[in-house]
C-alpha cells in the first residue's frame, strides 16, 4: 500500500496469526488505526472524527426510528406524534436525530472550510476532495428528504418548493418533476419514495466516507503547514508524524466529548431551536405557510438561487443569448448548484502552488471575506425576498463565484508567498520552543500539551 | 451500424501510413492494431456489447417507470365538482392533481371591474387558459369559462383557477389584495377579480386548468 513508510503490522497472538494467514483484515486494521499523522495537526482537524461519529448516531438513531415511523400521508404526522409522546424514549430518540443533522452540517461546514485555508484540497488530495463534496451533496438530499417525512406544513411546502427547482430545467423540466413526485403534486407516492432513499443515502454516505479515508491515508494528512510529510525515510517521517492511535484518538475524542456536551444541551433544553413551528401542523395542500424558509444549512445555496431574478444584467444576457430558453427560474437552479460545482473544481482553479493559507499573504484576506460572505448568505437566505436583501444577495452571490472563478487563478500569479518551514519537524519546533513533540521514536513520550 | 466502421475510423486517425494486415509483437500475441478490415472477433465484440446494453436498458427501464404516477394516481386526472351551493359573490376550493382549484362564481360588479380594465395595465397579456388557443388574450372574457347555457361564449359568472401562485408556488387568499381579487401573503402577489396578476412579484395570471359544465351544476376538471 502506498503511503508514507512506516512499521509494517505483524501478527504477534496465535489467533492473529491464524486470522492473518486467511485474511489481511487484522493488518488492513492495524494500518488504518497507526497511520502516521501529522503532529503538528491543529484543532481544525477534529472534524473528521465528528462527522463519521455523527454519521453513525444518525444512522443507529434512524434506524430505531423507522420502527416506530408508518410513511403515509394519513399516518406520518401522527406517527411522529406517536414516537414523541408514547414511545419509550422516544422523545429523545427523535430530538437527537433532528438536531444531528445540524451538527452534521455545522461539522461538514468547518471540515470544507478548513480544507478551503489549508489548501488540502491541492494536488495530490483532488480525489478525496471531490469525494467529499459528493458526500456533502448526498447530505444534503438526505435532510432534505428526511425533513419531508414528519409531514407538517414546511416537510410539504419546502418539497413543493425544492422539487419545484427541478420544473424549472428546460424541455425535460415537467416530466421530470412528475416522475420525482409520482404524481402532479407532493404526495404520499413523495413521501414513500423519499422515506426509501432517506434510508438509503446514508449507507451510500458510509461508503463513500470509507473511500474518502481509504484515499487521504494514500495521500497522508495534510497538515497546517501544507508541508508534506518526508517520505524519504521511516525515521525522517516518525519525526514528522505521531501514530494515529492514541495520539490523535485521544485528542479528537476530547474535541467530541466538549462538541457533545453543548450538542446535548440543545437536545434536552433547546430541541426546536433550529426548526419552524410550521412544521408542527399537519401537512395541507390548500394553505401555505406565511414564509417558507429552508432550514439553515440550505440557507447560503438557497439564497443564491433567489439572488439571480429577472432583472440582472446576466440573467438578461442568458435569456437573450439562448433565445428565452433560460429563464430566471433556470439561471437560479443553475447558479445553485454551480456554486458547488466551483467549490468542486478549487483543486484547478486554485493556480498557487502554496498548500496553506498561512503563507499566503493577500489569499488570507479573500478567505476571510468568503466566510464573511457564507455567513451573509445564509442570513439573506432567511430574509424575505425583497430590498435591501435581493440586492444584498446579489452581491454576496456574486463573491463567491468570483472567489473560486477569478481570486483563486489570478492570485497565484500575482501574490508573493512568505517563507515556508521545510519540514513539519522544523515548523513544530518553531512553534513549540525547541521541543519535537516526541515522534523520533517509540521510546519517546508524548509532551504534555502546551 | 456496421460492425466494422467505427473500428475503421479509429485505425483511420490512429495507423498512419498502412501497415501490413496483422503485425507481430515482442511477447508472440498477433496485434490486430493495424487491422483495417473487420474481423470475426470485432463482430462479437459488438454484437455482445450491443445486447449488454439493451438487456441493461430492459433491466433497468421497470425500475425508472415504477416512479411515473401510479394508475390510481392517473385515475384522478378527472373530476367532476358540484357547484350547486355556490351563489354570486361565493368560491369552493377544491384539491384537484394534488393542487388548490378555486371556482367562484363572480358578482356583476367583479366582471365589470375586470372588464374595465386595459390591456396594456395587465403584466401578463396572455389569457393562460388551456380551454383557448395559446396566444389568446387575457380580457376578461377569455378568463371565464362558459356556463353550461351559455353555449361557446362565457357569460363572465364562473371563474375557474389552479390556486398556486406564479412566483413561488404559494396558495394565494381569496376576498383580498389591492385589486378585490386574491392576494398571496408569501411576497405580496396582488390579482384582480379575473385572477390576473395586476402587482407584485408573481410573472403570471393564475392558469385556468381544463374545465367545462356537464349539466347545470357540474364543472368537470381535466
Amino acid at each position: 500500500m502506498a503511503g508514507i513508510p512506516h512499521d509494517q503490522y505483524e501478527p504477534t497472538t496465535g489467533a492473529e496469526k491464524w486470522v492473518h494467514r486467511r485474511i489481511p483484515i487484522l493488518g488492513l486494521l492495524y494500518d488504518t488505526l497507526m497511520i502516521p499523522t501529522p503532529k503538528n495537526l491543529n484543532w481544525m482537524w477534529i472534524w473528521g472524527i465528528v462527522l463519521t461519529f455523527t454519521l453513525l448516531l444518525q444512522i443507529i438513531t434512524g434506524i430505531v426510528l423507522v420502527m416506530h415511523y408508518t410513511p403515509h400521508v394519513d399516518l406520518a404526522f401522527g406517527s411522529v406524534e406517536h414516537i414523541m409522546r408514547n414511545v419509550n424514549g422516544g422523545w429523545a430518540l427523535r430530538y437527537i436525530h433532528a438536531n444531528g443533522a445540524s451538527l452534521f452540517f455545522i461539522a461538514v461546514y468547518a471540515h470544507i472550510f478548513r480544507n478551503l485555508y489549508y489548501g488540502s484540497y491541492k494536488a495530490p488530495r483532488e480525489i478525496t476532495w471531490v469525494i467529499g463534496i459528493v458526500i456533502y451533496l448526498l447530505m444534503m438530499g438526505t435532510a432534505f428528504m428526511g425533513y419531508v417525512l414528519p409531514w407538517g406544513q414546511m416537510s410539504f411546502w419546502g418539497a413543493t418548493v425544492i422539487t419545484g427547482l427541478f420544473g424549472a430545467i428546460p424541455f425535460v423540466g415537467e416530466g421530470l418533476q412528475t416522475w420525482l413526485l409520482g404524481g402532479p403534486a407532493v404526495d404520499n407516492a413523495t413521501l414513500t419514495r423519499f422515506f426509501s432513499l432517506h434510508y438509503l443515502m446514508p449507507f451510500l454516505i458510509l461508503g463513500l466516507t470509507i473511500v474518502h479515508i481509504w484515499s487521504f491515508h494514500s495521500t497522508g494528512n495534510n497538515n497546517p503547514t501544507g508541508v508534506e510529510v518526508r517520505r524519504t525515510s521511516k525515521e525522517e517521517a516518525k519525526r514528522d508524524t505521531l501514530p494515529f492511535w492514541p495520539y490523535f484518538v485521544i485528542k479528537d475524542a476530547f474535541a467530541l466529548a466538549v462538541i457533545l456536551l453543548v450538542f446535548f444541551a440543545v437536545v434536552g433544553f433547546m430541541p426546536n431551536y433550529l426548526g419552524h413551528p410550521d412544521n408542527y401542523i399537519e401537512a395541507n395542500a390548500l394553505a401555505t405557510p406565511a414564509h417558507i424558509v429552508p432550514e439553515w444549512y440550505f440557507l447560503p445555496f438557497y439564497a443564491i438561487l433567489r439572488a439571480f431574478t429577472a432583472d440582472v444584467w446576466i440573467v438578461i444576457a442568458a435569456n437573450w443569448i439562448t433565445g428565452g430558453i433560460v429563464d430566471a427560474k433556470f439561471f437560479g437552479v443553475v447558479a445553485m448548484f454551480g456554486a458547488i460545482v466551483a467549490m468542486a473544481l478549487a483543486p484547478w482553479l486554485d493556480t498557487s502552488s502554496v498548500r496553506s493559507g498561512r503563507y499566503r499573504p493577500m489569499f488570507k484576506w479573500f478567505f476571510l471575506v468568503l466566510v464573511i460572505d457564507f455567513f451573509a448568505l445564509m442570513w439573506l437566505g432567511a430574509m424575505p425576498a425583497e430590498e435591501p436583501w435581493a440586492s444584498l444577495s446579489l452581491i454576496a452571490s456574486t463573491y463567491w463565484f468570483a472567489y473560486f472563478l477569478v481570486v483563486l487563478p489570478l492570485l497565484g500569479v500575482f501574490e508573493k508567498p512568505l517563507a515556508r518551514p521545510a519540514t513539519i519537524e522544523e515548523a513544530y519546533a518553531n512553534e513549540h520552543g525547541g521541543s519535537t513533540g516526541g515522534g523520533s521514536g517509540k521510546a519517546t513520550a508524548a509532551t504534555p500539551a502546551e | 451500424m456496421s460492425p466494422m466502421g467505427i473500428h475503421g475510423l479509429i485505425h483511420a486517425f490512429h495507423a498512419g501510413p498502412r501497415a501490413g494486415p496483422k503485425t507481430r509483437t515482442g511477447d508472440g500475441f498477433v496485434s490486430h492494431a493495424d487491422d483495417h478490415a473487420g474481423t470475426r472477433r470485432d463482430f462479437l465484440y459488438y454484437a455482445t456489447g450491443a445486447a449488454g446494453v439493451v438487456v441493461t436498458g430492459a433491466a433497468v427501464w421497470p425500475l425508472v417507470n415504477q416512479m411515473n404516477p401510479s394508475a390510481d394516481v392517473q385515475a384522478l386526472a378527472s373530476i367532476d365538482v358540484d357547484v350547486s351551493t355556490l351563489e354570486p359573490g361565493t368560491q369552493l376550493t377544491v384539491k384537484w392533481l394534488g393542487k388548490p382549484v378555486f371556482v367562484r362564481r363572480r358578482t356583476q360588479e367583479e366582471i365589470d371591474a375586470a372588464t374595465g380594465v386595459e390591456m396594456s395595465e395587465l403584466p401578463d397579456p396572455n389569457a393562460e387558459n388551456a380551454n383557448l388557443d395559446p396566444a389568446a388574450d387575457a380580457s376578461d372574457a377569455n378568463r371565464a369559462i362558459p356556463g353550461f347555457d351559455d353555449g361557446d361564449v362565457a357569460s363572465g359568472e364562473w371563474l375557474v383557477m389552479i390556486g398556486v401562485c406564479t412566483h413561488l408556488g404559494c396558495v394565494p387568499l381569496g376576498d383580498a389584495g389591492d385589486f378585490g381579487g386574491w392576494f398571496c401573503p408569501c411576497h405580496g402577489s396582488h390579482y384582480d377579480t379575473a385572477g390576473r396578476i395586476r402587482q407584485g412579484p408573481a410573472p403570471r395570471n393564475l392558469p385556468v386548468p381544463v374545465a367545462q359544465f356537464t349539466d347545470p351544476t357540474t364543472i368537470k376538471l381535466g
